[in-house]
């Protein structure tokens, strides 16, 4: 076992699928010279060349449909738009494009291409840096989502998402970049769709992803004091979704807490909901309960910020009221 | 530029071709038998055809919703193309694409594209593509005028010069945006101009001469192989149909369509090569009538095709998921 960051994670996730393959290529806002607006990708341009890891102009639209034409021909491109909330500027290229492509020409094409996305708030980045849009992916047909919530998960997924024919969306939570954690010396590929149960337990279920992993753990130990005893499942993919994990944690708690830095309106966590409720609601005994930012754009004063997105002192409040 | 009498005789098939297979298209929309929306090229022929005419069975082109000509010129065949118009599980999407989503991944076809402006940026990947495994393979995209106003032409253009890719940026200007003229569009009379602003070489050419477009094509692929990076041309022409079959097309002015009937490319192609004695009339003749029996036999393969099995909905979201169908 080693001691990586989440961003190192990341890093090394590219990195050996490069070494590994000459089609596998960076390219996006800032991450060549200046090796990413988190450093992400520091070190990658010295190590590649200017060829395989590329600074882009800021054109979000360029970035996302050139990476299309790239991946169509067969390429395996990587790109990064540096915010999550700048997909907005590139959501045709990714919604109408990356995503239909091959179902609209019958299955003739493939499209491997991973886009990074920073995404999440907590950085007094306000309003338009800081947003939680996963449910927005989740929604489209054609797209696969994952949202590592450590370093290993980030190389694991990594490597299976730039493998991966169909273009797959890699949310990254950016205040754990500089998160530590213990990873293998040699991380296998981590199958999308297959969930970690991260903290077994009998009493409830809290199913989150991201950086709401770590709050849920928190709030774990804090309900344990209380004699509750709760099971946390990372989803580590949100498209493909582990339903099988899900529904085997509810059946044994009847239980269920769903965690995300969303707004709650419209989210994916209501999406969980709506699943658990729909195949799996004779095994539930209490209401399913959602834990998510307030229904505000994400404000930049510390109090306000930290008043908006949710926290273990809400995951266990939640988690409490169905006791 | 002297053009071999081989191309001459090809182009003349291709946009012969294209004006066969639209006219079918037009009288199967209105009789009922091709449904959704369909956007026919006639009248503009000769961009799709000169500008294919000088790429490679290698070389990628984007296409538009008004793509059947560029796939038609491109050398994508045309009962997959009326199966698909149909759709028929023999269509080239099987029955999934329709008209505005034709795309033969084979032929370098990278699609026709429904959303006005979004095959700048794919045609710059592609272009990307050919030189990073450095080939010298090029990739043509269409577009029309009034997606000059997207910022994906700018951001495609912007980036493609920057990084000197093989792409030849192919402006149709028939002079409308769906209604709204181009004088109501943009303050701008020559798209050429716009090159200016990207420090690339930008032309405006006759797009109802074929063989105006096909030189000023060689040229800008010539540079695109040698690494010189892309061309804007802009190829002035009209579209004889409203924007869509069904469009009362209210926004003409009167004795419009009719003054640009009069610079039909087909004619003036037949006109030079009857006068430079590349073919005779009986050989055009013959030509005409054994395209007439393509497109019949094109019609009669799409209409004997079955449609497909409502299973196959569910299939090709993804490479390896099958997304859950209905219990009915």
């Amino acid at each position: 076992m080693r001691e990586l960051t989440y961003g190192q994670g990341i890093k090394e996730g590219m990195r050996i699928k490069m070494l590994e393959n000459p089609d596998v290529f960076i390219f996006g806002e800032d991450v060549g010279l200046f090796g990413g607006c988190f450093g992400v990708t520091s070190g990658l341009f010295e190590e590649f060349g200017e060829k395989r890891v590329r600074d882009t102009p800021i054109s979000e639209g360029a970035i996302i449909g050139a990476a299309v034409g790239a991946a169509a021909v067969g390429l395996r491109p990587i790109p990064e738009l540096m915010f999550v909330d700048f997909a907005t500027v590139g959501m045709d290229q990714l919604v109408n494009q990356a995503a239909k492509m091959r179902y609209m020409f019958g299955g003739k094409l493939k499209l491997p291409m991973v886009v990074r996305l920073p995404s999440g708030g907590g950085v007094a980045a306000a309003a338009q840096h800081s947003q939680s849009l996963e449910a927005w992916f989740t929604h489209v047909p054609g797209l696969k989502v994952v949202y590592p919530s450590n370093a290993q998960d980030a190389i694991g997924l990594m490597l299976t998402a730039i493998d991966d024919d169909n273009p797959v969306i890699y949310l990254e939570n950016k205040t754990l970049y500089a998160v530590p954690g213990q990873v293998e010396d040699e991380v296998k590929p981590i199958p999308l769709g297959k969930a970690n149960i991260k903290r077994e337990g009998n009493d409830v279920t809290i199913i989150t992803y991201g950086k709401q992993v770590y709050d849920s753990l928190k709030a774990a130990e804090m309900l344990e004091k209380d004699g509750i005893d709760a099971e946390v499942i990372d989803l580590r993919s949100l498209y493909p979704l582990d339903k099988e994990a899900i529904f085997e944690s509810v059946k044994k708690t009847h239980k269920v807490v769903i965690v995300s830095e969303e707004a709650k309106r419209g989210s994916y966590a209501g999406e969980l909901a709506a699943i658990i409720a729909d195949e799996c609601f004779y095994e539930c005994d209490a209401p399913i309960k959602r834990v998510c930012a307030l229904n505000t754009p994400i404000p930049f004063s510390g109090n306000l910020e930290a008043y908006v997105l949710p926290n273990a002192d809400d995951v266990v409040e939640a988690v409490k009221s169905l006791f | 530029m002297k053009i071999s009498n081989e191309t001459i005789i090809e182009m003349y098939e291709k946009m012969v071709k294209i004006r066969k297979f639209e006219n079918r298209a037009m009288n199967l929309f209105a009789e009922g038998q091709v449904g959704g929306f369909v956007h026919l090229y006639i009248g503009e022929e000769a961009v799709a055809t000169g500008v294919c005419a000088s790429l490679r069975d290698d070389d990628y082109i984007t296409s538009t919703h008004r793509g059947h000509g560029h796939i038609l010129a491109k050398g994508g065949d045309m009962k997959y193309m009326m199966a698909e118009l149909f759709g028929k599980e023999s269509g080239y999407c099987k029955g999934k694409g329709g008209s505005m989503h034709i795309a033969d991944a084979t032929k370098g076809i990278l699609g026709a594209n429904g959303i006005v402006g979004a095959g700048h940026n794919i045609a710059v990947g592609a272009g990307l593509a050919a030189q990073y495994k450095g080939t010298d393979q090029v990739c043509a995209c269409f577009f029309g005028d009034a997606s000059t106003n997207q910022s994906t032409f700018h951001e495609g253009l912007n980036l493609a010069s920057t990084w000197k890719l093989p792409v030849i940026f192919i402006c149709e200007n028939n002079g409308y945006g769906i209604s709204v003229s181009q004088a109501r569009h943009q303050n701008i009379t020559d798209i050429s101009q716009r090159a200016v602003s990207y420090n690339i070489p930008g032309i405006t050419v006759d797009g109802n001469d074929v063989f105006a477009v096909f030189e000023a094509v060689q040229e800008a692929v010539a540079r695109a192989r040698k690494g010189q990076g892309p061309t804007l041309i802009e190829c002035k022409t009209y579209r004889w149909r409203g924007h869509f079959e069904g469009d009362p097309t209210v926004y003409r002015p009167e004795g419009e369509l009719e003054q640009w009937k009069k610079k039909d490319p087909i004619p003036r192609a037949e006109k030079y090569i009857l006068d430079n004695q590349v073919m005779t009339q009986a050989e055009m003749d013959q030509l005409n009538a054994k395209i007439d029996a393509e497109v019949e036999e094109a019609v009669e393969f799409a209409q004997a095709s079955k449609f497909p099995d409502v299973a196959s909905a569910v299939l090709d979201v993804y490479t390896d998921i099958v997304e859950e169908g209905r219990t009915r």
